[in-house]
């Protein structure tokens, strides 16, 4: 029997999750597989595509596992589309003139977007918003133009319009319909969500038509022009009028299509030809319906999958809730959304001062039937797995927020064993239970690889978290989520600790609130610091001393912080003076390398922006500093975690694309938070222009320019594990940054855990941005002020460390490297050249050790 | 009150430096008279420990620079500054590593 082959033409979602399901079943070993793919990529993830923008690379959005098609053997043509089917013959042909022969083919070509047939439709400067191409292209375009307008306010012209207002263009949404998002939104979800739509500064233009695209000379867009007779100038126009079933080739084989498009398939996603199958968006399902989310093409692939294994399957129909964030708001809506049931009630709460409308559908006998959440859909999570039965409390409590009347914390375990909680994946709860009790997943990530609940749109991913707490919980495993062995609590418990009990002393701190045993002790090497940084950050505050070398405070800083230096591998120190922003002067320039020369120093320039001096022996620091305290330097903090530097482009003033005058912010940003403790070091920088010459996006807290304003990025990282920072808020004024900076560096330091970077603390906390953006942004927590208070009082209270020390006789007294021999320089720390420098002489540490007893047991006289 | 240790191979205390010029939790470096180097820890209650200066696992000489600490069973430890080991103060031997010690001095307060 010759090896039967698999054709697929589409390498989009649905088409590698068919593929996957073909491997899952071991059909790829079996059969010769090979795939038809458009695009000049693998499948991607198109429904997190606008996240492009918000930093996220291509790469980074591909839904192929490293391998994935050479470990399955699968032939994958990138680039090459079918042109033509010929079913007699059983053959593809591809636009290169590739011809398969097959003995399955399935069609996962998609939807393209449709673009009505308005004059001027061609124009330069009009896009769709369907493929990474096409956002590269409209990025392009971005760079030179001021507005941008997208024709469709549904769920896509949403997404499309809050990319266009991250690109810095002023951007209206034009819709036909009378409201936003018409088909899962009613009148009251549409007012709010347009009232939030429009305070992010996006202008929405309901109930008008676009006529005609306008164009200029030299035939780029100009303006549109709208059915109520005015027009709307615009550099830009995104349509996004919805999208249609890409069936054409289909049609050209003679297979059956629908009335309005779409490959008409039986319950086992086969066409009228057996040989013939449509998933996903392309496909009309025995439902009668097209199917535009991804949830429902991910079951058509199973059943397609199926059906070609010879195994039972069917696909029928599907739930099309879709819960989303917009623009920053919560939409969600689920099961019957519009309340088309006979009978049935609505159960509404609306509160158009904080944008928040929230509609549930039930039945006269009180079974939840939909619903609709605009603003905060939190509740999503359970009340989606919740609809078709009676839920446990009366449906006016679900919609109230908490705190108003009886608030209801209904949690996971309400729900039966059969609810769905992820319905990307189609995972029950049963399920998830299982993964914890039978298969020892303990952490969420764990139960995501078992059971896929939470890979595909995110937005179970909290109540996943509850679930396996509680079962966790349930099964008597207890997690220490201790910072070390001597405190029970973690970072951010001991933060709330000192905070609110105003501690000033580790020793009063481990006496009263460390591990029993570990009371009356020394604390170790890990909580010493954590308690040390705390202190400091929340010195002015509790009434500490920002000083960090002072008092007690002093036995619990790291060596580098003990000699405000940082140590290097022979014994010596490296010293880093600050350069706020990267900018310096000649003669500040000439006493850095006079200091170098005059101390034998080994000179090298940092990525941050400024100047590292290796070679310093402890005894040398104070001498050097006060050569660079007296020319005006001060602490660069490179040997504490704090902020180190705000790199800079040139910005504005000498670059010809600059927007903004990015040295003169990074500067001020420096300046404002030099020496601020936090859990981990903090790295900074400022772009002067969406060209982003500074990285700012790798970093901790990156700004861009915009020409309204400053963007701000938050949880970049560079290193071994980069992140590309998230879009925080945009079109910021000076002062708008500076305060929203001040809330989110606050809030990192009161709940990050010890060496937390900001993008791992991002990634781990609950709720993620969405919730960070809340607390600093919306201060849903109600702290913002006090947050504002406490950098307030990091400003003020700021003092060179340096300084400081070089004042005071007693803390000189430490920089010394025999306290029995004050003048004696430490014989083992030399040097040999290297390159016209120098480098440390490791020969000599190396040499040899006498073998000494050790004088264990030895007792003092 | 001066804090003093016994040389290696000797029966003789040497005199280091004043019990005032530690600090607590804290080490500081000495100076031996045969061109060794001690390393010299108070805890909080003002218990005096010495060691040798250097880190077996780099060979440089900082042990003195590290933070110290107790461990569960209440015995008083340095982390080493450079990779962080830690080596038991009353006899040297590394928590982390049971192949590798360093010399510990007996210390007395005079
Ligand atoms: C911006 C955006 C946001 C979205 N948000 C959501 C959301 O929040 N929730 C949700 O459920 N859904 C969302 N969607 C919809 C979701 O992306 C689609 O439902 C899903 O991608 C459909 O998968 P598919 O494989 O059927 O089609 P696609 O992913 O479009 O893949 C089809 C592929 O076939 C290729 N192709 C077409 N014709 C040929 C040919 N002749 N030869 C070879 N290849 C061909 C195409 O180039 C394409 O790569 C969103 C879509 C967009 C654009
Ligand atoms: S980011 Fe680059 S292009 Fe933009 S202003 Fe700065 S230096 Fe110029």
């Amino acid at each position: 029997m010759t090896t039967p082959t698999i054709v697929l033409v589409g390498h989009g979602m649905v088409g590698q999750r068919f593929l996957e399901a073909l491997a899952d079943r071991g059909l790829t070993s079996r059969a010769r597989v090979v795939v038809l793919c458009e695009e000049p990529r693998l499948a991607y993830d198109r429904v997190h595509l606008s996240s492009y923008f918000a930093g996220t690379g291509p790469e980074a959005l591909s839904l192929v596992e490293a391998g994935f098609m050479a470990e399955h053997g699968i032939e994958l043509h990138l680039g090459d589309p079918a042109v033509a089917v010929d079913r007699e013959a059983r053959t593809v042909t591809a636009r290169s003139g590739l011809t398969v022969g097959y003995d399955t083919l399935v069609l996962a070509t998609g939807s393209y977007p449709f673009v009505p047939p308005v004059p001027g439709r061609d124009a330069g400067g009009c896009f769709v918003y369907r493929t990474i191409e096409d956002l590269l292209a409209i990025e392009e375009y971005a760079m030179t133009s001021r507005t941008g307008a997208v024709v469709g306010g549904g769920l896509l012209g949403l997404e499309a319009a809050g990319a266009l207002k991250g690109l810095g263009l002023d951007t209206h949404v034009v819709e036909f319909a009378p409201r936003l998002m018409p088909v899962q939104v009613d009148e009251g979800g549409g007012e709010a969500l347009r009232r939030t739509v429009e305070e992010m500064g996006v202008t929405v233009h309901t109930g008008v038509g676009t006529q005609e695209i306008l164009t200029a000379g030299d035939g780029s867009v100009r303006a549109m022009a709208l059915s109520d007779g005015s027009s709307l100038e615009t550099d830009l126009v995104v349509f996004s009028a919805g999208v249609r079933p890409r069936d054409q080739l289909a049609r050209e084989c003679g297979l059956p299509v629908g009335e309005r498009g779409g490959i008409v398939v039986d319950a086992a996603c086969r066409t009228e030809d057996p040989h013939v199958y449509a998933i996903g968006e392309c496909a009309l399902a025995s439902d009668g319906r097209v199917y535009g989310l991804v949830a429902p093409g991910y079951e058509m692939a199973e059943t397609a999958a199926k059906a070609i294994a010879g195994q039972e399957g069917s696909f029928t129909g599907a739930d099309t809730s879709t819960k989303l964030k917009l623009l920053g708001v919560d939409v969600a809506s689920f099961g019957d959304a519009h309340g088309a049931t006979a009978g049935c009630l609505d159960v509404v709460y609306s509160d158009s001062r904080s944008g928040v409308y929230k509609k549930l559908v039930v039945s006269r006998d009180g079974v939840l039937l939909g619903g609709i959440l605009v603003g905060d859909a939190e509740q999503y999570g359970m009340l989606r797995p919740l609809t078709g039965s009676v839920p446990p409390v009366p449906a006016e409590h679900l919609v109230l927020p908490a705190g108003a009347g009886a608030p209801v914390a209904l949690g996971p375990s309400a729900l039966p064993d059969e609810a769905v909680i992820c319905s990307c994946h189609n995972v029950t709860k049963g399920t998830i239970r299982g993964a914890v009790t039978e298969h020892g997943c303990a952490t969420v990530p764990e139960v995501k690889k078992c059971t896929r609940a939470g890979t595909g749109c995110g937005s179970c991913v909290k109540v996943l978290g509850q679930l396996v707490t509680a079962e966790l919980e349930a099964s008597g495993v207890e997690v220490d989520k201790g910072l070390c062995g001597c405190f029970a609590h973690t970072r951010q418990e001991l933060f709330e600790i000192v905070r609110a009990l105003r501690i000033t002393g580790f020793r009063e701190l481990l006496d009263r609130h460390g591990r029993e045993g570990a009371r009356g002790g020394d604390g170790c090497e890990v909580c010493k610091p954590a308690v040390g940084s705390i202190i400091a950050s929340l010195a002015p505050s509790i009434g500490a001393s920002g000083y960090v070398l002072d008092g007690e405070q002093a036995a619990l800083q790291d060596t580098n912080d003990h000699f405000l230096a940082n140590l290097q591998r022979n014994g010596s120190y490296s010293i880093v003076p600050r350069i706020p922003g990267g900018e310096i002067t000649p003669e500040k320039l000439i006493v850095i390398g006079e200091v170098a020369r005059d101390f034998g120093l080994y000179t090298k320039i940092t990525g941050g922006q400024r100047i590292d001096l290796f070679g310093a022996r402890v005894d040398q620091l104070p001498v050097i500093w006060a050569r660079l305290v007296e020319a005006g330097f001060e602490s660069g903090h490179a040997y504490g975690k704090a902020l180190r530097t705000v790199k800079s482009c040139v910005g504005q003033t000498w670059c010809r694309y600059g927007v903004q005058d990015s040295v003169r912010m990074a500067i001020d940003l420096e300046l404002r938070y030099r020496g601020l403790r936090s859990p981990h070091k903090l790295k900074s920088a400022v772009s002067g222009c969406q060209r982003e010459c500074a990285e700012a996006r790798s970093k901790d807290f990156g700004v861009i320019a915009t020409v309204g304003g400053w963007n701000l990025y938050v949880g970049g990282n560079g290193g071994a594990t980069p992140r590309h920072a998230d879009l925080l808020a945009q079109d910021l004024s000076d002062a708008e940054l500076v305060r929203l900076i001040d809330r989110f560096l606050m809030f990192y330091i009161r709940t990050a855990d010890r060496l937390e970077r900001t993008s791992a603390w991002l990634e781990r906390i609950e709720g993620g941005l969405g919730h960070v953006r809340d607390v600093v942004v919306h201060d849903s927590l109600g702290i913002c002020e006090e947050l504002e208070r406490q950098m307030a009082g990091h400003v003020a209270g700021y003092r060179d460390e340096w300084a400081e020390t070089l004042d005071d006789p007693e803390r000189l007294r430490r920089f010394v490297s025999f306290v029995n021999a004050p003048g004696v320089p430490d014989p083992s720390v030399r040097f040999v050249p290297e390159r016209d420098q120098v480098k440390p002489d490791l020969g000599l540490l190396a040499g040899p050790v006498l073998a000494v007893r050790t004088l264990e047991g030895t007792t003092t006289a | 009150m001066n804090v003093e240790v016994l040389l290696p191979g000797t029966a003789d205390w040497f005199a280091v430096c004043d019990h005032d010029a530690l600090t607590p939790g804290r080490g500081v470096a000495a100076l031996l008279p045969d061109g060794r180097q001690a390393a010299l820890f108070t805890d909080r209650h003002g218990r005096a420990y010495a060691i040798d200066n250097r880190d077996p696992f780099t060979g440089a000489y900082v042990l003195s620079r590290g933070l110290i600490g107790s461990t569960a069973e209440g015995r008083a430890f340095v982390a080493s500054p450079l990779l962080k080991q830690r080596f038991d103060l009353e006899n040297g031997r590394c928590l982390d590593d049971e192949a590798v010690s360093v010399p510990a001095f007996p210390v007395r307060m005079r």
